[in-house]
């Protein structure tokens, strides 16, 4: 399918508490001259403030009074930047176990994961479990900041135990490429400026990495086109049209689509995107469409090109439990998918993953935070396509019904991994 | 079937069309939802975006100021102009009227009123029901605005609880809400100043007339200009001058500085906007110096 023109690569940091997240970020934007004046001096009056030196780089991002009272990230902060290459979206997420939810969603969307660890320390659970997650979001490219090397006298030993460790989970979660940078975020080496304590060390540094990566793969996909119908808009003099956002690939005007799930044929007639007419709908585009036939379509239905997507009421799904009170079988919520919301119960728990192990074991529940595989069951039928074909027709978050809180995140089918 | 060659979507494009998705989505999800509409830039596209969601039907939703009785003239004109223009329905929050009816303390004549604007925006969501209230508020703005959500649920007090955050993944919206609760929707999230000026050149988006360069008398105060005017007056040692300036963000006029600049049109604003080093709140809004977690702190309170 055709990327957007535009070069924005989005990139979640992920990994374990105290690792240097959002130090590292801070260094990455500081040493790229990201930061106004006035937002430097702020991270430095708190710095000041608080005793941690001139300028205590997580600070850029730790913006809220807990975080910077506490030295952690509660939940992601979104920043925006730009080198002469590309235009980056950063979303630097928590990694204490009790902000998991948030990871995911900092991760939901990104092209990337920048995995920050502590180099000494080498892989913690928690670390695992971020790249668990991130690979069962669909995230394929993974950079690796060997963090504090500094604090490891620049042991290429060291380094090198972290390359081993991050490729064996690497070939199991099936990232495509894994680059490990020695780095220290503290001093800055192998940030933005390369480092020059690793005489041993070769490759890039993690802005390089981070400009080389290939952007736009969170929105690709190998399902046919798809426009989940948002609304019906009524037109002067009669008729109407359907508006929504492509995903999946593109609609061309003439060509014949199918209404989901009532699995109706009809032929585009005409659309309309945000700055008028276009012969082509393409992915990300919010636009809205004529068709030639009356037909009764409306919100939380789909328009698709082949191949199609399955309509279905009982599905397998993957999900990240996100509630203290652990899912057990037979639970009721309301689904949210695509354009639309139908209550759910669950059928059966097929088991749970353990992300030391990787392997899936048998549960009776699944707990807080934990990764489990769940037959699902809907009262209205959704349209799917599986995740690993079209990440925004195959995934879905599941909601508490009396608090309306969102306790899942479920992605259609299951992972090559699991 | 057509063989056109495919159109360049450019990064504006996108953040476009998902702004028009979620504006679709929390209209879709919520009964009353309303525009939180400043005459501000920010709101001004947003208005603009939400106009363009729903064409060629009128805006579902009314729009509502939250008016803090310090206006500047070309800024209430300019709101009233598109009220009229596009036939859009305007509820007044009045900080005025919560100042006379004894619902906030009085602050003076020359008191600051940002704070008050909270109450003033509670009561009116209260007053109308509305369980859903757009805003123009972008990631880029600051610090505590870095993190929150698209869709912010705000609980029965009409506070953000930062540590308890709906997760809010892919592309997936969730906008329910009980009885009392609302949620603040901010389809600018992801846009930097930059993208709202830059999309305001392409689309020619209305804008009022203080963002563009005139000559006018102002005071430094607290290291920042103020328009000399009905609201603000100079004070022992406070020397009034002339300068050419313009105001770079629109907000209550007793705390809105402005910046010198001889920038008249867009092209040279957006010059302007991209070599300069200090940030859109640092350079124009008094009241977020008073302290660390100035915004944090508002937004508890149930500030947009």
């Amino acid at each position: 399918m055709t990327e957007p023109t535009s070069d924005l690569l989005r990139f979640a940091t992920v990994g374990s508490v105290d690792d240097g997240k959002s130090t590292l970020i801070g260094r990455l934007l500081v040493d790229t001259r990201q930061l106004f004046d006035d937002q430097l001096e702020a991270v430095a009056t708190a710095s000041a403030k608080r005793g941690v030196g001139d300028l205590d780089l997580s600070f850029v991002t730790d913006g809220l009074r807990a975080e910077r009272d506490q030295g952690i990230t509660i939940d992601v902060a979104y920043r925006y930047a730009a080198t002469p290459t590309r235009k980056f979206v950063i979303a630097d997420c928590p990694g204490h176990v009790q902000y998991t939810r948030n990871m995911a969603t900092g991760a939901s969307t990104a092209d990337v994961a920048l995995v920050v660890l502590d180099a000494s320390k080498g892989l913690k659970e928690q670390t695992r479990r971020h790249l668990c997650i991130a690979a069962l979001l669909g995230v394929r490219n993974v950079i690796v900041a060997a963090n504090k090397m500094d604090v490891a006298k620049w042991d290429e030993a060291v380094y090198l135990a972290v390359v081993d460790q991050v490729n064996e989970v690497s070939a199991r979660l099936g990232f495509t490429s894994s680059v490990v940078i020695p780095v220290s975020a503290l001093a800055g080496d192998n940030v933005v400026d390369p480092g020059f304590m690793a005489n041993w060390y070769q490759g890039p540094t993690v802005l390089q990495a981070l400009e080389a990566a290939p952007a736009g793969s969170w929105a690709s996909s190998s399902s046919g086109a798809r426009l989940p119908i948002q609304w019906v808009l009524r037109q002067h003099g009669g008729g109407r049209t359907y508006a929504g956002m492509v995903n999946g690939g593109e609609f061309t005007v003439g060509q014949e689509v199918t209404l989901m799930p009532q699995g109706v044929t009809t032929v585009l007639k005409a659309i309309k995107g945000p700055r008028g007419g276009l012969e082509v709908a393409m992915p990300g585009l919010s636009v809205d469409f004529d068709l030639s036939d009356e037909t009764d379509a409306g919100r939380s239905d789909m328009l698709a090109t082949a191949p199609l997507p399955t309509s279905t009421n009982e599905f397998e799904a993957t999900i990240c439990w996100f509630s203290d009170k652990p899912l057990v079988n037979g639970a009721r919520l309301r689904l949210k998918h695509t354009t639309r919301s139908t209550p759910v119960r669950v059928t059966g728990i097929a088991g749970t993953l353990d992300v030391g192990t990787l392997d899936v074991g048998p549960a009776a529940e699944i707990a807080l935070n934990e990764i489990g595989l769940v037959h699902l069951a809907t009262a209205d039928p959704i349209v799917v396509d599986d995740y690993r074909d079209n990440r925004v027709t195959g995934s879905f978050i599941l909601i508490d019904e009396v608090t309306n809180a969102t306790v899942a995140a479920g992605m259609i089918g299951h992972a090559n991994f699991l | 079937m057509s063989t056109s060659t495919h159109p360049q979507i450019d990064h504006l494009d996108l953040l476009e069309s998902h702004a028009i998705f979620i504006i679709r989505e929390v209209v879709a999800e919520c009964e009353r939802p309303v525009l939180l509409f400043s005459g501000g830039k920010d709101s001004a596209v947003l208005l603009h975006l939400a106009v363009k969601a729903f064409a060629p039907q009128k805006l579902p939703f009314p729009v509502m100021h939250v008016d803090t009785g310090h206006n500047f003239p070309e800024v209430l004109a300019y709101r009233d102009e598109r009220v009229a223009t596009l036939g859009l329905r305007l509820e007044v929050a009045s900080v005025q009227q919560a100042i006379d009816q004894g619902r906030v303390p009085d602050p003076g004549p020359l008191g600051m009123r940002n704070q008050l604007q909270t109450r003033a925006l509670l009561d009116g969501i209260e007053k109308h029901k509305f369980d859903a209230a757009f805003g123009g508020a972008r990631r880029d703005e600051d610090k505590a605005r870095a993190k929150e959500r698209v869709l912010s649920f705000r609980g029965a007090f009409g506070g953000w609880d930062p540590k308890s955050q709906r997760p809010e993944l892919w592309q997936l919206y969730q906008g329910k809400v009980n009885t009392g609760e609302n949620l603040r929707a901010f389809p600018l999230s992801d846009w930097t100043e930059l993208d709202v000026w830059n999309y305001i050149r392409r689309e020619n988006v209305p804008l009022p007339s203080i963002y563009f360069a005139h000559e006018r008398p102002v005071l430094k105060r607290d290291n920042m200009w103020l328009a000399v005017g009905e609201f603000i007056h100079p004070q022992q040692g406070e020397v009034v001058e002339r300068h050419l300036v313009r105001f770079r963000t629109v907000g209550d006029a007793s705390c809105t500085g402005a910046v010198r600049s001889g920038a008249d049109n867009l092209d040279a604003i957006i010059a302007e906007i991209s070599v300069t080093n200090v940030s859109e709140r640092g350079a124009t809004r008094a009241d977020d110096r008073f302290s660390e977690t100035a915004m944090e702190d508002r937004k508890r309170e149930g500030y947009f």
